[in-house]
């Protein structure tokens, strides 16, 4: 693909530009009405409760839990139909205790649904009804785990606040970089809320995923806007915001690159187990990780790095500085016209 | 070479470290996994006969402690929950030993009581005729007074003694089933028990200082005042405040008494595991206590009196083995996903990047065996289980880690088209990119060691994953992908800039036409361009210039 090659070329030059930084309130219209979007989609699904906005896994909410005792088959085929005769939208974790009991847990039940799920196991392992019994489960994440991880991440997001502030050496691309980072959350965490796709550990563990990639991403451009507008790469006779525009473009092949190869595996495993396997933590997992990796490389591109560049040009300094090339770059084209 | 060397001394590390590990301990060649796609032991822990009443509260309150408890052992990926209204069921992977369930099921509640009286642990009496007698407990009398005449002013008051206690503790048998209710008998009154190998019955007063008022616990070695060790395994407390001043109180009053009165019993689920005489006071709130303990024990007991005591005493009901909730088809089908990401990913690093990917593939090929010798070294020393989230995690990984290399090449190009010569480019590439991928690989290993420090439960073995993958992506980056490039830039091959090396003219504006010396060929949209010196200054002035160039044809021609 030679072209690719002369695609990066052309946007190192500056031959080609994509008007990230000039078109930024397009942007950030797009990421508000995003983020509005995933906030008042669970809303209207559930209104404010969590468990109603969310399609949250039995390891949060607790559930039912049926025990059968001397089934002749361990077949868990067996279990999974007979739960699927009473509400085929359940999902339940069945696995075989012991040698030959079969347990099965599912989200909360009615007492009707409770007995009707005794009774199809029952019919569907060939035992007495008695073999069955049935308890309320509570849940395996519970409140304890949830406060600890939230105090974990606001710690994190403090120190890595501090780390960016002190690296880039301004605090404005710290805060920035934080905020593409709640927005990627958000829109992943709506996703969930939207399509009522269940909330499992997994899916937690995969949005803290991309809590991590975020960052990351976002980092490694601002890495490059750093440069190009400080030290001694910095091209004095381009605004701030062409400075950044130019930074954004010359690692946009990166960030195409980067998204790619991050988000293949991720599709393969979320089209696998969706498309071949049916509902189940691969796709519960995956889902979170593929929407993470496009909103977090989106993020930085089309929201991160114009934001800073927009609070960069309200500086005095920066402003005036900016008038003063934009008048000696209207005059260099002026000559060039005659 | 010298960082390539380095690479193969880690990797033999860890191999010969497995390897180990498969043929001195309990370590295998493949990591272990968690509940999700192994299976494990289910264990059903039920309250003890005389806790009737469980609350709600309790049982959350026992589930968050044995979850720390199991936590505090290794990343074991556990599940812990509550099942009706009164029980726990913990769920581990594998099949725990006798000391994971004592771990779980013990309630550890310390108290710390002082010794009103010792004896034999049975209840024999001597008789004034030379013969011995059993008490029995059945033959009290109950009209004998239960309640001391003279308000007791102090633990240690032997006031608190009354007949029909006295009569209680005389008939007491360490055999008897009555030693299991000591762990629930009330804190304000005297206790009568034993020492867990029923050898000594105790007498003791009201609890003076308990549990919730530690503040720290660990296990160490004790030492002799010279500071020498003595290769006895102790437990050492800290007590918060309001421990410290009671515990100092209570040891201050006990080094003027004599005999079994000196004595301070250091009761453990109602059993006196210790009952050291005092010697002085002790009132910088940090005893130790020392009892026969091994290093496991000492270490199992810290932990246990560091996250508190459970609500409620727990016995093990039922523990079965249970199978795997993912059935063998989940992790197909991700294994599966997985070759089928990967190879996705192989053809489009040579698509974008020619040869240069071949480097890729080769580097991820690296990472990928380091990270599986490291997690299955992990799963043999720490306990780590490898879940289905987390083989997704490995898998995002690929992405952060092909990232570095991306970072890097994209910074080897950018170099180029500044005009520099392959060898150069690869050095000051290298210097540049290096420097990003650092920072951005320290802001996750920085979320990666918050979040296993501070969080509990699954989320523990998430963040191990992601501080792993983190250091392997960095050890691959500086040990491998570079010194590769290096070397490669050396060859024929990339230094010629053939078209299929992914740093060609082709796909770089610069033709090399040897050592130092470029040519820079016209861009679109740029109208004047000529290169008047070879030098490689003047290549980077000129890319500069026309860069300005574009971008005032670029603002022309759209706004």
């Amino acid at each position: 693909m030679a072209t690719m090659g002369q695609f990066g070329n052309d946007l190192y030059s500056g031959a080609r530009s994509f008007r990230f930084v000039e078109r930024r309130r397009w942007w950030y219209l797009i990421s508000i009405a995003l983020v509005l979007i995933s906030i008042l989609g669970p809303l209207a699904r559930g209104g404010f409760q969590i468990d109603k906005a969310f399609n949250l896994g039995i390891e949060f909410t607790g559930g039912s839990e049926f025990t059968v005792s001397n089934v002749p088959d361990t077949n868990q085929q067996i279990a999974s139909d007979a739960v699927a005769t009473v509400d085929s939208q359940l999902v339940p974790k069945i696995s075989i205790v012991g040698s030959n009991s079969i347990r099965v847990q599912t989200q909360q039940m009615t007492n009707e649904q409770t007995d009707a799920v005794s009774v199809a196991l029952a019919t569907g392992y060939g035992v007495p009804d008695t073999n069955v019994t049935s308890s309320f489960i509570g849940a395996t994440w519970g409140a304890d785990i949830t406060t600890q991880a939230l105090r974990a991440l606001i710690v994190f997001l403090v120190l890595a606040g501090i780390v960016l502030a002190l690296y880039f050496r301004t605090w404005k691309m710290s805060l920035v970089a934080i905020i593409a980072l709640i927005h990627d959350v958000i829109i992943t965490a709506g996703i969930y809320g939207i399509t009522g796709f269940e909330v499992t550990p997994g899916a937690v563990i995969g949005l803290l995923t991309i809590l991590g990639y975020s960052l990351y991403d976002t980092v490694v451009v601002f890495d490059k806007i750093r440069e190009n507008t400080t030290g001694q790469t910095r091209d004095a006779s381009l605004t701030f915001g062409q400075q950044v525009n130019l930074g954004i473009n010359q690692t946009l092949v990166r960030s195409l690159n980067t998204a790619v190869v991050a988000a293949l595996p991720v599709a393969a495993i979320l089209f696998i187990g969706a498309f071949v396997l049916g509902a189940g933590t691969l796709r519960d997992i995956s889902l979170a990780l593929l929407v993470g990796i496009v909103v977090g490389t989106y993020s930085t591109i089309f929201l991160a790095a114009p934001l800073y560049a927009g609070m960069r040009m309200r500086e005095p300094a920066i402003k005036k500085n900016d008038t003063r090339l934009r008048e000696l770059q209207e005059k260099a084209r002026e000559r060039a016209d005659a | 070479m010298r960082n390539l060397i380095w690479l193969a001394v880690i990797i033999a590390v860890l191999v010969v470290g497995t390897g180990a590990g498969v043929l001195f301990g309990s370590g295998t060649w493949t990591p272990k996994l968690a509940l999700d796609l192994q299976g494990g032991t289910q264990i059903v822990l039920t309250p003890k006969v005389n806790d009737t009443t469980v609350t709600e509260e309790q049982l959350k309150q026992a589930v968050a402690i044995i979850r720390q408890r199991i936590d505090a052992s290794g990343v074991s990926e556990a599940e812990i929950n509550t099942q009706g209204s009164s029980n726990v069921v913990v769920s581990i992977p594998g099949t725990p030993d006798k000391e994971t369930v004592a771990r779980i099921e013990a309630s550890a509640k310390l108290d710390f009581r002082p010794v009103l009286a010792t004896s034999g642990p049975t209840n024999e009496v001597a008789n004034a005729d030379g013969t011995t007698s059993t008490a029995d407990p059945a033959n009290i009398d109950p009209n004998l007074p239960s309640t001391p005449l003279v308000q007791p002013s102090n633990g240690s008051d032997m006031n608190w003694v009354t007949p029909a206690l006295a009569a209680q503790y005389q008939a007491f048998s360490c055999a008897s089933e009555d030693v299991q209710s000591a762990s629930t008998a009330p804190v304000d009154l005297p206790l009568i028990t034993c020492d867990p190998s029923n050898t000594v019955k105790y007498l003791l007063g009201p609890v003076e200082v308990d549990g919730s008022d530690i503040s720290d616990a660990s296990a160490g070695i004790i030492t002799t005042q010279t500071g020498a060790s003595t290769g006895q395994w102790a437990v050492d407390i800290v007590f918060d405040p309001a421990g410290t001043k009671k515990f100092a109180d209570t040891t201050t009053r006990l080094v003027g008494l004599t005999g079994a009165q000196n004595q301070f019993a250091i009761v453990l689920d109602g059993l006196v595991i210790s009952a050291p005489s005092t010697q002085s006071a002790i009132t910088n709130g940090k005893p130790q206590i020392s009892g026969g303990f091994t290093q496991t024990s000492a270490k199992t007991l810290a932990d246990q009196l560091k996250y508190g005591a459970l609500p409620i005493g727990f016995q093990v009901q039922s523990s079965d083995t249970i199978s795997a909730t993912l059935g063998a088809a989940q992790l197909l089908s991700g294994l599966l996903a997985g070759a089928i990401g990967l190879a996705l990913v192989i053809i489009y690093s040579l698509i974008q990047y020619r040869a240069l990917g071949f480097v890729t593939i080769l580097s991820l090929v690296v990472a990928a065996v380091i990270t599986y010798f490291t997690v299955t070294i992990l799963s043999a020393q720490e306990g780590f289980r490898l879940s289905l989230s987390g083989v997704a995690g490995l898998i995002v990984a690929i992405g952060i880690t092909a990232d570095s290399f991306i970072v890097y090449f994209e910074r080897i190009r950018d170099e180029l088209r500044e005009g520099r010569g392959l060898e150069s480019a690869v050095d000051s590439g290298w210097r540049r990119a290096i420097r990003t991928i650092i920072v951005s690989d320290s802001v996750n290993f920085l979320a990666a060691l918050v979040l296993f420090i501070l969080a509990i439960g699954n989320v523990r073995g998430f963040a191990l994953t992601l501080g792993l993958t983190t250091i392997v992506d960095l050890v691959v980056v500086a040990l491998f992908t570079h010194p590769m490039l290096q070397l490669l830039a050396r060859s024929r091959f990339f230094a010629s800039g053939h078209r299929l090396s992914g740093l060609g003219h082709m796909s770089l504006n610069a033709v090399y036409q040897g050592r130092g010396r470029f040519q820079v060929t016209k861009s679109p949209g740029v109208k004047e361009t000529k290169l008047k010196s070879a030098s490689r200054e003047a290549a980077r002035r000129q890319t500069i210039a026309e860069r300005k160039a574009a971008l005032d044809a670029a603002d022309r021609g759209e706004s």
